[in-house]
């Protein structure tokens, strides 16, 4: 009788173990699919960088700083790792900003904001910065049921030691750098 | 939120279950009524395939019944826009988007499942809205998307549809049907028919109310959680709630899709309007969307 007591407990947890673990696996392989989701519109907006800068050339050759700084943030941000989070994050900080001041620059050339092609791309990066806001809140929800579901009582007994980690949340890392206005140097 | 996609699913699979029951109950009554064991085979089959049909092309009957029409993202960029990248947020692929030509503001989603999900919007809503409150509007439909609300609500629908049928059926049939079939042995059974024919709709449309009234909190809330605005919400749902009048294509056969009930017919107060309405009140929904952002 009591070794059939011991038995149906140790299926019924090895049950809810197996359960637990395909579930945490399930929401691991959600947040890494979450991440490649970021990936693919920043790729995007890599992309796109080149079109702008060129047509920007066309009418504001002379700001030439504000147009290497933008290229040399797309080449910093394209040589990050993609499993860098922390540099992902501070790299796409530094292209935005970078961003904002050509677009600040194109102001001054009433003909610039009036070129079809320009504006159209102008359009589209935000649009593309857009998205990887969308995609990285996506992945940042993600990670919050991926830790909660680790951290909750009983899985945080074994989590660890199935191989389950907390995953960290793709932050803007320093907010007072994003509420500041971009300074335009000419 | 996965969780509440699971409960969903599986107030789905219950909710046919439930139904099949019911329908084959309902038939059994009707063929010891009319005294033909046929009818009960009949009926079982017929409910099931008309089910299944109403389940697959109930999303397009929803969209012509409300004159949408599908747009191409030139047509609307902004409102495209917005779509897309709620849809990203919430994880899900974006569903085609329609425009209703209408000046009342309103907005529903439907489907089966994300992958053949439709949206659809009024121009009015399109003309009233700022981005904001546009973006909560979307994320309200979006998370019926995500929810399964929309699969659920198919599925209701379809439902309500054929209980209503059967007992439509059955009142003509007991009314102007052959007289040698029944015979006055069946009185009361027939009483029981007669009364289960008038009840069995009434329900199934009481249901459908219920379930629906429930959606729409559920999905004020992870909307809320997906714009992280619930102002933006709320101050749509304020604008929607000024405008009174009904839409030209209101019908009560979609009005549980829309994000607020396009019958326009706030006039009617107490318990009973509340019992028969598609949608909870709007103060409510604001009051909650209010409570919402102060815990954000």
């Amino acid at each position: 009788m009591l070794l059939w007591i011991v038995v149906i407990i140790v299926i019924l947890v090895l049950g809810w173990l197996w359960m637990a673990y395909n579930g945490l696996i399930k929401s691991r392989n959600r947040t890494d699919e979450a991440l490649s989701d970021i990936n693919v519109q920043m790729k995007r907006r890599f992309d796109l960088i080149p079109n702008i800068v060129e047509a920007v050339k066309g009418y504001a050759a002379h700001e030439k700083t504000v147009l290497e700084d933008v290229t040399k943030a797309r080449t910093a941000a394209m040589g990050v790792s993609q499993n860098d989070l922390n540099g992902l994050a501070k790299a796409d900080n530094q292209l935005s900003a970078t961003l904002k001041s050509l677009f600040a620059v194109a102001e001054n050339y009433p003909d610039l904001k009036a070129n079809q092609n320009f504006l159209q791309l102008q359009q589209e990066l935000v649009d593309t910065e857009d998205k990887i806001q969308a995609s990285r809140r996506f992945y940042n929800a993600n990670v919050r049921d991926f830790n909660t579901e680790q951290q909750v009582f009983p899985t945080n007994l074994f989590a660890k030691a199935l191989g389950f980690s907390a995953k960290t949340f793709f932050e803007v890392d320093n907010e007072a750098a994003i509420a500041e206005p971009v300074a335009v140097k000419f | 939120m996965y969780t509440a996609i699971t409960q969903n699913k599986v107030k789905t699979v219950v909710l046919m279950i439930g139904f099949v029951v019911f329908i084959v109950a309902f038939g059994w009554i009707l063929s010891l009524a009319f005294n033909r064991p046929g009818l009960l085979v009949f009926l079982s089959v017929f409910a099931i395939v008309y089910a299944i049909f109403s389940y697959y092309s109930g999303a397009r009957m929803a969209l012509a019944l409300s004159g949408a029409q599908p747009i191409v993202k030139a047509d609307a960029p902004e409102l495209y826009r917005v779509v897309e990248n709620l849809s990203i947020t919430a994880g899900l692929p974006t569903p085609d988007i329609y425009i209703i030509d209408d000046p009342a503001p309103n907005a529903f989603a439907t489907g089966r499942d994300p992958n053949h999900a439709h949206v659809a919007v009024t121009r009015g809503l399109l003309a009233m809205m700022n981005e904001t409150e546009l973006e909560g509007v979307i994320a309200h439909e979006m998370s019926h998307v995500g929810n399964y609300d929309i699969r659920l609500m198919a599925v209701v629908l379809a439902l309500v549809t054929v209980v209503s049928l059967i007992s439509h059926w059955f009142l003509r049939m007991s009314f102007f049907g052959d007289s040698d079939s029944g015979g006055d042995n069946n009185g009361a059974l027939m009483i029981v028919g007669l009364i289960a024919a008038v009840v069995a709709p009434l329900v199934a449309m009481m249901l459908q109310l219920a379930v629906s009234r429930k959606r729409e909190f559920l999905a004020d809330a992870t909307g809320a959680l997906l714009t992280r605005y619930p102002e933006g919400l709320a101050s749509a749902l304020e604008k929607i709630a000024t405008y009174t009048k009904p839409m030209e294509h209101a019908s009560t056969a979609t009005a549980h899709l829309f994000i607020s009930s396009p019958l326009g017919n706030r006039g009617i107060g107490g318990a009973i309007a509340s019992l028969f309405s598609t949608h909870p009140p709007i103060d409510e929904r604001v009051a909650r969307l209010h409570k919402m952002e102060q815990a954000v």
